[in-house]
């Protein structure tokens, strides 16, 4: 087969992408299993070091905070289940909420869905005293309640369903009533399995989008035994030297590859189905 | 009271469309009816109204002795295949044909045993572990009928079931559904825009235009007698000839030639109607026809040529004749078979 010149220039710019990615995440990890004054002192690392398993060890096992309670794997368990929360609801009510919008011809569904769309303009960070009013109203600061609820309404996964559910064929629906299934059993029993790869891509972004959180769970929480992950990594591993606080940055480094393995693992355990919900229209 | 009766049905979409103008019907129980009509007549707003898909707008429709207009599709025991199929993608084909009965909460053996036996009947026992996506598309029309027929549903629906296929498959499926419904003799209605498919399926045949069923009746009823202008244009293939008349003193005279004593009391504008195989070569000829071009079909030649005024014309004769192209003929209207047709509202007179 002959290369041509155009092939040859993209997969340069490919593999150009592929570096510019995994360098970093490299260079944490080498740097990870350095000590952290080498690090301070001669910069980030591209070989490895001497001290992978203790700055593991300590990460995973010493115990931070004010309180000197928290661990990083209590807080590996936080974000895991606020992003699994999170996303899970999140794909839940968008599906249906896109189910309603799209299959009950009432009349407020046009008007209602460009309001469902508007909340795109709202992000949290922009509401995030008010929702901070009600929930700590609601007594739900300090607890995986508070942490999920106020960010599982999506209009962009909301969004996309109802495209999708917007391409199934009508006659879909009529045959599947002539069958005999009710409004339920056509959502479980046709919607459901035919935007399974959409479920999954959805699943994904949400997971990351809730694991990434870091305002939210800042202003919500002030027990440390909700802490999360994102907060974590700036919150501890500080050393006090001489007065003066110095950042382990091992251990940080250490700290940001670990967190990176829930995410990962989602996506690995999904991305046979993700991939085809982004390239293919399963019909 | 028949098996399905529709009494002054009509439908008039949100948007005021009206495709179903007050239309009454009665089908018997086993009977094959088939709806044929132009593409926009209603034909298919008629049966999704039998099947409860559309909402009716006024009037009644009675299935098996019981005012069916507020139930639910799923309630109706009613089966419909569809233009495409819409068989379920994600299931295969033994999915396909036991959802209807999963739904109905029946077990598990009966299931198998009456999907087996759909099935069989079928043939598409060898593809009950496929997807519909890996059938093709015979194979798939045969997957939705065994989705309708394993139910065992008071009433069959097609809309333009054969419509997919190419001609060949076309001509055999239709020979398979016609069997199919005499063996397990469920009532069933047929929508089609083919006449010939019309024909050949129907017990009866419901013409419709513009939302009215213009004619109803057996398919020899139809095309021995129909009762207007565009019944008469739409039955038959190839299409009967009209030429333009008057009537004057039971005399009707048409461009070039005059038939006396017709049986009409009819006075005026009038179209003439000819079928091409109600027509043979003679000597007093009444129309002459110059050969344009001969369509040789091996049993039937189709001569299509152009009248003295530059009508165009359609002869059939047998396939034994040779006739050249440039050729005058003299033709002759076998029988008296004619028709006549009040011009101004297309009903019949004669
Ligand atoms: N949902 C709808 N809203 C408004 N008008 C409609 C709707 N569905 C059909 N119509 C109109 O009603 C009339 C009858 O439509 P119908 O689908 O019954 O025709 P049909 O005889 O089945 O034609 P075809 O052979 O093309 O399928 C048409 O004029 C069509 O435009
Ligand atoms: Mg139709």
């Amino acid at each position: 087969m002959k290369i041509k010149p155009l092939q040859i220039i993209a997969h340069i710019i490919l593999i150009l992408g592929v570096l510019l990615m995994v360098v970093p995440i490299w260079i944490s990890f080498a740097s990870s299993s350095h000590d952290s004054v080498t690090i301070l002192t001669e910069g980030m690392k591209f070989h490895l070091g001497d001290q992978l398993a203790r700055n593991y060890n300590e990460v995973l096992n010493e115990k931070g905070g004010w309180s000197e309670e928290v661990t990083a794997a209590k807080m590996f368990i936080n974000s895991f289940i606020m992003a699994l929360g999170i996303a899970t609801l999140k794909v839940v009510i968008s599906a249906m909420s896109a189910y309603a919008l799209v299959y009950y011809r009432f009349k407020l569904a046009v008007p209602i869905f460009w309001l469902i769309f508007i909340t795109l303009l709202v992000p949290l960070e922009v509401r995030i005293f008010p929702s901070y009013k009600i929930v700590s109203d609601l007594g739900l600061t300090n607890s995986y309640t508070g942490l999920i609820l106020p960010l599982v309404a999506s209009a962009t996964a909301t969004f996309f369903f109802r495209q999708f559910y917007k391409t199934i064929p009508d006659e879909l629906l009529e045959s599947a009533k002539l069958d005999g299934a009710n409004a339920w059993s056509f959502f479980i029993d046709f919607l459901v399995p035919l935007s399974k790869t959409m479920i999954a891509a959805m699943f994904i972004f949400m997971f990351v989008y809730g694991y990434s959180q870091y305002l939210w769970p800042l202003i919500m929480t002030t027990a440390e035994e909700y802490w999360t992950v994102v907060m974590g990594m700036k919150i501890i591993y500080t050393e006090s030297y001489e007065g003066v606080a110095l950042p382990r940055t091992a251990e940080r480094f250490a700290y940001i590859i670990l967190s990176m393995i829930p995410p990962v693992l989602v996506v690995v355990f999904l991305q046979k189905w993700f991939i085809k919900g982004l390239i293919q229209t399963e019909k | 009271m028949s098996f399905l009766d529709l009494k002054n049905v009509t439908k008039i979409y949100p948007n005021g469309t009206k495709a179903v103008h007050e239309t009454s019907l009665s089908v018997d129980e086993g009977e094959f009816m088939v709806f044929v009509g132009p593409s926009g007549c209603g034909k298919s707003t008629l049966l999704r109204m039998v099947a409860g898909l559309e909402d009716i707008t006024e009037g009644d429709i009675n299935l098996d002795g019981k005012l069916i207009n507020e139930v639910d599709p799923s309630e109706r025991d009613v089966a419909m295949v569809f233009q495409n199929y819409a068989l379920y993608p994600h299931m295969n084909v033994y999915n396909n044909l036991a959802y209807g009965l999963k739904n109905r909460g029946i077990d598990k053996e009966t299931i198998e045993q009456k999907v087996n036996d759909a099935a069989k009947l079928l043939q598409i026992s060898d593809y009950l572990q496929r997807k519909p996506s890996m059938l093709s598309g015979g194979q798939r029309q045969r997957v939705a009928m065994g989705r309708a027929i394993v139910r065992n549903p008071k009433i069959f629906l097609f809309d333009e079931p054969l419509s997919n296929l190419d001609a060949k498959l076309r001509i055999q499926m239709r020979l398979e559904i016609k069997k199919l419904q005499q063996k397990v003799g469920v009532t069933s209605i047929f929508v089609t825009h083919d006449q010939v498919e019309a024909m050949t399926l129907a017990d009866r045949l419901a013409v419709i235009n513009n939302g009215i069923i213009e004619q109803l009746g057996t398919p020899i009823e139809i095309y021995d007698n129909p009762k207007s202008l565009f019944v008469a244009g739409f039955i038959g293939s190839p299409q009967m000839n009209f030429l333009d008349g008057n009537i004057k003193n039971k005399t009707l005279s048409a461009e070039g030639f005059e038939i006396k004593d017709i049986d009409s009391d009819f006075e005026g504008e009038v179209k003439l109607g000819i079928r091409p195989e109600h027509l043979s070569q003679s000597e007093n000829s009444l129309i002459n026809l110059k050969v344009d071009l001969v369509e040789q079909l091996g049993s039937d030649n189709l001569v299509y040529g152009q009248l003295k005024d530059k009508k165009d014309f359609c002869y059939r004769c047998p396939g034994n004749l040779t006739i050249e192209k440039g050729a005058d003929l003299s033709l002759n209207i076998e029988n008296n078979k004619y028709y006549i047709f009040d011009k101004s509202t297309g009903k019949r007179v004669n």
